[in-house]
C-alpha cells in the first residue's frame, strides 16, 4: 500500500543535546546525503509528523514537552532516539537533572547509536523506523475493521 | 393613496403619542402595534402596480403648504436657538441663508400653481419604502428591550427620555416614507430637513459633553447639504416653473443640471460621503437603534436615494464624473480607514460611509447597469448592516465592551448572536451573497463606463475583505473552551433579530426575484433597459449557496473521526488550557491580537486626504455643473 | 467542447496534474539546490499517507471549513474551464480562501492565528491585480465569459502586457512561494512553524494540499488564457511561468507583510493601471 513508507515527515527535538546529534541529523537533509529522496521532510510541527525524532537526554524542561509534542502527533507514530544519550543517557546518565534516555518517558521505537549518530546510522534509523510504522498502519487497519 | 398617506402619517401620529406615554406597558403596546401595521402596510404597498395611480389628497394643497411653513418656521427658529446657545455661528449662518433662501422663494409669484403631483409612487419608492417599513420596524422593535436595559443597567447615569426618543424615532420613520413618496421638491425638502433634526435631536440623546457636540457637527454639515438643497428648488424653479423631481429628472440636462449638482451635493452631505464623514463617524456616540436606523440603514439612504434618482440627469457629464470620484474615494478611504480599529460600532460606520460611496459612485457613473448595481447595493446593505449593528448593541450590553478583541469566542458565549453576526457578515463580504452580487454589477457598470475608475472598487474591495473577515475570525476562535454563562437576551431584541437575519438570508436568497419585480421594471422604465444577472449566472449563484449550506450541514456529524489535541505552542503546553509555561517556569496564558496595520495606515492621516479630496472633487462639481 | 465535459475534466484530472506540477516543482527546487529530490510523484505519496493518518484537531469544526474550502476550489476551477464569467470565478475563489481562513481561525493556536491573518493579507495583497486582470480582459475582448475571451483572436497578452507582468507577480503570492510564502510554506519549518495549516492533520491536511493542486491548475489555466488563440503557446507559457515562480521561489527570501503587500499594490497600480490606461487612451 502507498503511503506510510514513502513519505516519512519527521519532527525534530532536541531535548538536552550538546547539539552534535543535531547537526548530524540536519548533515541528512543537505545534499551529500539528501535524505529528502526518500520523501523525509523535516515539518517542525507535530501534527503533521510521523517520526517523532529525539536527541539528547531527557531533564526536567524536556520531559513535559516531550509529552506534550508525543501526544500531539497523530497515530501511526514512531519514536526514534538518536544518539547515546537519547538511548539511555549516556555520559550524562548519572547527573542529578538527567532523569535518562527518552524511553523513561515514552516508549522508543528505534535506537540510532553513536555519539555523535553517524548520518548513514541516522538514514538507517529512519529507515527501520518505516518498518515500524507500517506495521503500526497494519494494527491501525485491523483495529477499525470491526467498527 | 389612503395607504401612502397612512405609511406617512401613523408614524408620525405614533410618535407624538408615544411622546405623552411614561410607562413601559402602554409604550410597549404602541410600538408593537405601530410596527407590525407599518411593516403590513409597506409590503401592502409593495404589491400595488407601480408607478401608482394616485387620487386626490384629502386636504387641500395650501392648506398642507402653509402647514408644511409653520412647521419649518419652527424648525428653523429651534435650530436658531441651538445654534446660538451653544456659540456655533455657522449653524445660525447656514439656517439664517436657508431660512433666506426659502422666504425669498415662497414670495415668488406663482410658486404653489406651479406644484404638479404632490406625491410619486413607483418600484423605487416601493423599495426604498419596504426597507423603511421592515428594517426601521425592526429597530424601533428592537430598540424597546435595548433602551430597557439602557437606562436600567448599562448607562444609570444617563437621564431616561424613552418617552422623547420614541417619539422621535417614530416620527423619523413617518418622515422617511414622506420623503421616499415626495415628487414635489418643496415637501422632498421639508421631510429632508425633518430627518436632519431628527438625527441632531437623537446623537445628541445622551446629553453628553461629546454627544452635544457631535450632534453640532451633524447640524452643521447636514444643514449645509439643506442650504443647497434650498438653491437647487429656487434656480429649478426659476428655469423650469416647476417643482416636480420628477420633471428635472426628464428635463434637458442645459435646464437640470445645475439644480441636480446642488441636490447631489445635499445628498452627499446626507449620505456622510467626504468630506462629510466625520458626522457619521461621532454619531456612534448615540444609543445602538439610532446607529441602526438613521445612520446606516435609513437616513443617510435619503441621500443616496435622491442620488440614484438623479442619475440619469448627471450621467456622462463631468458633474456625474465628480460624484462617482467622491463615492470612490469615499469608498476606498473608508474601506482602509475600518481595518485600522478595533472598535466594533466605528468599523461598522466606516463600512457604512464605504459602502454608500460605493452607491454613490454608481450614481454618479448612472448608466443603467450602474443604477441597477447601486439599487441592490442599497437593499442588501440596508438588510444586512442594520442586522450587525443590532448584534453588536446586544453585545455590548452583555460584553461591557464595542472592543472586537473582547468579543473572541463570541460563538460559545452567545452561540445565536455571533451566528447572526456571522450572517451580517457573510452578507457584506461573501459571496454568494448579497453584497457581492451588487458588487458584481457594479464593477461591470464602473468597467463599461470610466475603465480607470475600477480603481477604487478594487483596492477598496479587498481591504473590506481585510476587516470583515478578521472580525468573523475573532468571532470562532476558541480560546478559553469553558462556557461562560451570559445573560439571555429580551424578547423584543431576539424577535428583532431572527426577522432581520431572515431577512438577509431572503433577500439574498430571493434577489432574482426583487431584482424582477422592482429594480429592473424601475431601471428600465428610467432608462429602457435595465442590468440583469442572467440565467446562467443565476444558476452558478444558487449551486454556490447550496455549497455553502453544506457547512452549517457538515456540524451534524458531530465530529466523528477527529480527535481533539491542544493546539501547537513548542510544547510548553499546559494540557487541555490556554496556558503553557513561559522562559524560568511562569505560567503564560496565550493571547491572540489581531492587525490593526497600525504602522501602514493611519486613520487620522486617512481621514485628512479623504476630507482634502472630497472638497476638491465637490468644488469642481459646482464649477462644472455652472459651465 | 461541452462546458461540462471541461468542467468534469478539470474535476478529474487536475488533482494528477496538479499534484505532478507540485512533485516536478520539488525535484526542481532540489536540483537548484544540487540534491537529487524526491521522486515525481512524492505528492501523491504525501496525500495518500495523510489520508490514512489520525485526524488530530484543535476543534473539530476546523475540518468542516477546510471541506468548503476543497470544494469551492474545485467548484472555483469547473466555473473557470467551463467558460464562465471570470468575476463570478474570482468571487468563487475569494469566498474559498476565506473558509480557509476561517478554519484556521477557528484552530484557536497562535501559529495558524498568524498564519490566517497573514493568509488574509495576501489575498488583499493579489485580490486587486486579480480583478484587474480580469477587467483588463474585458476591455480587450468585450466579454467576462472565459469562453469568450478563450476565443479572442489575437494574443491578449500583446494588448496586455503590463497586466500580465503584474498577474504573474500576483501569481507568486497566490502560490504561496518566496517571497511571498508569509502564511505557509513547504520548505522546512521557519518562524511560523506550519503556519495557516499548523493545526490540521491527517485527511483535512490531505484535503489542503490537494486544494492547493486544483488552485495551481486553476491559476495556470488563466495564464493559458493570455496566450489562447494560440493552444500549444498557451500550454508552453503556463509551464515557463510555473518554472519561473519556482526559481523566483529559490532565489529570494521571505518579505515581510508590509513590503509584500506595498510591492504588491504598487506594481498593481503601476503595471496594471498603466496598461489599462493605455487601453483607455487607445480607444
Amino acid at each position: 500500500m502507498y503511503g506510510p513508507k514513502q513519505s516519512p515527515w519527521i519532527l525534530h527535538y532536541d531535548a538536552s543535546s550538546c547539539n552534535g546529534c543535531d547537526i548530524e541529523t540536519l548533515a541528512c537533509l543537505t545534499p551529500i546525503f539528501d535524505v529528502e529522496r526518500i520523501g523525509v521532510l523535516n515539518t517542525g510541527n507535530p501534527k503533521h509528523a510521523d517520526i517523532f525524532l529525539v536527541t539528547g537526554a531527557v531533564n526536567e524542561q524536556s520531559k513535559g514537552v516531550i509529552l506534550n509534542l508525543y501526544r500531539q502527533l497523530p497515530d501511526p507514530k514512531v519514536v526514534v532516539a538518536v544518539g547515546a544519550c537519547a538511548a539511555s543517557g549516556g555520559i550524562f546518565r548519572d547527573c542529578y537533572n538527567i532523569s535518562g534516555g527518552v524511553d523513561s518517558i515514552v516508549p522508543v521505537d528505534v535506537y540510532v547509536p553513536g555519539c555523535a549518530a553517524r548520518p548513514e546510522a541516522i538514514i538507517d534509523g529512519v529507515v527501520k523506523a518505516l518498518a515500524v510504522m507500517e506495521e503500526k498502519y497494519k494494527q491501525m487497519q485491523l483495529q477499525k475493521e470491526p467498527a | 393613496m389612503t395607504l401612502v398617506l397612512a405609511l406617512v402619517l401613523v408614524p408620525l401620529l405614533a410618535g407624538l403619542v408615544l411622546l405623552c406615554l411614561r410607562a413601559e406597558l402602554p409604550r410597549r403596546i404602541t410600538v408593537v402595534t405601530v410596527t407590525a401595521a407599518v411593516c403590513a402596510g409597506s409590503i401592502a404597498l409593495a404589491c400595488q402596480p407601480a408607478p401608482m395611480v394616485l387620487g386626490e389628497l384629502p386636504v387641500s394643497r395650501h392648506g398642507i403648504h402653509l402647514g408644511m411653513m409653520a412647521a419649518e418656521a419652527l424648525m428653523g427658529l429651534y435650530i436658531l436657538w441651538v445654534g446660538a446657545r451653544a456659540r456655533q455661528y455657522l449653524i445660525v449662518a447656514l439656517m439664517l441663508a436657508q431660512a433666506a433662501v426659502m422666504g425669498w422663494f415662497a414670495c415668488l409669484p406663482g410658486a404653489e400653481a406651479a406644484a404638479g403631483q404632490a406625491l410619486f409612487v413607483d418600484k423605487f419608492s416601493m423599495i426604498m419604502a419596504l426597507i423603511n417599513g421592515i428594517v426601521g420596524g425592526g429597530i424601533c422593535l428592537y430598540a424597546l428591550g435595548y433602551m430597557r436595559e439602557y437606562h436600567t443597567e448599562a448607562h444609570r447615569d444617563i437621564p431616561d427620555r424613552r418617552p422623547f426618543f420614541f417619539a422621535v424615532m417614530f416620527i423619523f420613520v413617518g418622515t422617511m416614507f414622506g420623503l421616499v413618496f415626495a415628487d414635489d421638491l418643496t415637501w422632498l425638502f421639508f421631510f429632508w430637513e425633518i430627518t436632519t433634526l431628527c438625527s441632531f435631536l437623537l446623537i445628541g440623546y445622551t446629553q453628553t459633553g461629546e454627544a452635544r457636540k457631535n450632534a453640532l457637527r451633524a447640524l452643521v454639515m447636514n444643514l449645509a447639504g439643506g442650504l443647497t438643497f434650498a438653491l437647487a428648488i429656487v434656480w429649478f424653479y426659476r428655469d423650469a416653473h416647476s417643482l416636480s423631481l420628477q420633471t428635472l429628472i426628464h428635463s434637458g440636462r442645459a435646464v437640470a443640471l445645475l439644480p441636480a449638482a446642488l441636490l447631489c451635493f445635499a445628498g452627499i452631505t446626507k449620505a456622510a460621503q467626504c468630506p462629510f464623514s466625520s458626522w457619521l463617524l461621532g454619531a456612534m456616540v448615540a444609543p445602538t437603534p439610532v446607529s441602526a436606523l438613521l445612520h446606516s440603514s435609513t437616513m443617510v439612504k435619503a441621500g443616496v436615494y435622491l442620488i440614484l434618482r438623479l442619475a440619469p440627469v448627471i450621467t456622462g457629464t463631468t458633474v456625474g464624473l465628480m460624484v462617482a470620484l467622491v463615492g470612490g474615494v469615499t469608498f476606498l478611504l473608508g474601506s482602509l480607514a475600518a481595518i485600522t480599529t478595533p472598535e466594533a460600532k466605528r468599523v461598522l460606520a466606516y463600512s457604512t460611509v464605504a459602502n454608500l460611496g460605493l452607491v454613490v459612485l454608481c450614481g454618479g457613473i448612472g448608466t443603467y447597469e450602474a443604477v441597477w448595481a447601486g439599487v441592490l447595493l442599497i437593499i442588501f446593505h440596508a438588510v444586512a448592516k442594520c442586522l450587525l449593528f443590532l448584534c453588536v448593541g446586544v453585545v455590548e450590553h452583555k460584553l461591557h465592551s464595542r472592543n472586537i478583541e473582547d468579543m473572541s469566542g463570541l460563538i460559545l458565549y452567545m452561540p445565536r448572536v455571533a451566528v447572526m453576526m456571522l450572517i451580517g457578515m457573510a452578507g457584506m463580504s461573501l459571496a454568494p451573497f448579497g453584497m457581492l452580487i451588487s458588487k458584481w454589477a457594479a464593477l461591470r457598470a464602473v468597467v463599461d463606463a470610466y475603465p480607470m475608475l475600477s480603481f477604487f472598487i478594487v483596492f477598496g474591495s479587498s481591504a473590506t475583505l481585510f476587516f470583515w473577515v478578521k472580525w468573523m475570525g475573532k468571532l470562532v476562535e476558541v480560546v478559553q473552551p469553558q462556557r461562560r454563562v451570559v445573560k439571555e437576551i429580551s424578547l423584543d431584541e431576539s424577535v428583532a433579530l431572527y426577522v432581520l437575519s431572515l431577512a438577509t438570508f431572503l433577500a439574498c436568497l430571493l434577489f432574482p426575484l426583487l431584482s424582477k419585480r422592482f429594480i429592473e421594471p424601475y431601471v428600465a422604465g428610467v432608462y429602457g433597459q435595465s442590468g440583469f444577472l442572467g440565467h446562467g449566472n443565476t444558476i452558478i449563484m444558487v449551486i454556490m449557496m447550496v455549497l455553502v449550506m453544506l457547512f452549517p450541514l457538515s456540524f451534524l456529524s458531530r465530529g466523528r473521526g477527529v480527535t481533539l489535541a491542544d493546539p501547537y505552542l513548542g510544547g510548553a503546553n499546559i494540557q487541555g488550557s490556554p496556558r503553557f509555561t513561559g522562559s524560568g517556569g511562569t505560567i503564560e496564558t496565550m493571547t491572540m491580537h489581531n492587525y490593526y496595520m497600525g504602522g501602514v495606515l493611519n486613520e487620522v492621516w486617512l481621514s485628512r486626504v479623504a476630507v482634502a479630496g472630497g472638497a476638491v472633487m465637490l468644488a469642481l462639481m459646482l464649477i462644472f455643473a455652472t459651465l | 467542447m461541452n462546458p461540462w465535459l471541461q468542467a468534469i475534466l478539470y474535476v478529474v484530472a487536475a488533482p494528477v496534474v496538479g499534484g505532478l506540477l507540485a512533485g516536478w516543482d520539488r525535484r526542481v527546487s532540489a536540483r537548484m539546490q544540487s540534491r537529487r529530490g524526491p521522486p515525481i510523484l512524492q505528492p501523491f505519496y504525501d496525500v495518500l499517507k495523510l489520508w490514512q493518518k489520525q485526524n488530530l484537531a484543535v476543534c473539530f469544526s476546523q475540518n468542516y471549513y477546510v471541506l468548503l474550502f476543497l470544494l469551492l476550489v474545485i467548484f472555483t476551477g469547473a466555473l473557470f474551464f467551463a467558460g464562465a464569467d471570470l468575476l463570478l470565478v474570482i468571487f468563487a475563489l475569494t469566498t474559498a480562501s476565506i473558509f480557509f481562513v476561517l478554519g484556521a481561525y477557528k484552530a484557536s493556536s497562535p501559529y495558524s492565528f498568524i498564519g490566517a491573518e497573514r493568509e488574509l493579507i495576501q489575498i488583499m495583497a493579489y485580490e486587486p491585480m486579480v480583478l484587474l486582470t480580469a477587467i483588463g480582459m474585458y476591455i480587450t475582448t468585450k466579454t467576462f465569459y472565459v469562453h469568450g475571451i478563450a476565443s479572442h483572436h489575437g494574443l491578449l497578452v500583446l494588448a496586455l502586457p503590463g497586466v500580465f507582468l503584474g498577474f504573474v507577480f500576483a501569481l507568486e503570492i497566490k502560490f504561496r512561494k518566496s517571497p511571498f510564502d508569509l502564511s505557509c510554506s513547504h520548505h522546512a519549518h521557519q518562524e511560523l512553524v506550519r503556519g495557516i495549516t499548523t493545526e490540521f492533520s491527517g485527511r483535512t491536511l490531505a484535503m489542503i494540499e490537494v486544494a492547493h493542486w486544483y488552485e495551481s491548475v486553476f491559476l495556470l489555466g488563466w495564464v493559458y488564457l493570455f496566450f489562447a488563440s494560440s493552444p500549444v503557446l498557451g500550454v508552453v507559457m503556463a509551464l515557463v511561468v510555473y518554472a519561473f515562480v519556482v526559481l523566483v521561489d529559490n532565489v529570494f527570501a521571505r518579505l515581510k507583510w508590509q513590503a509584500a503587500l506595498g510591492s504588491a499594490w504598487a506594481v498593481t497600480a503601476v503595471l496594471g493601471f498603466g496598461n489599462i490606461m493605455v487601453l483607455s487612451l487607445l480607444r
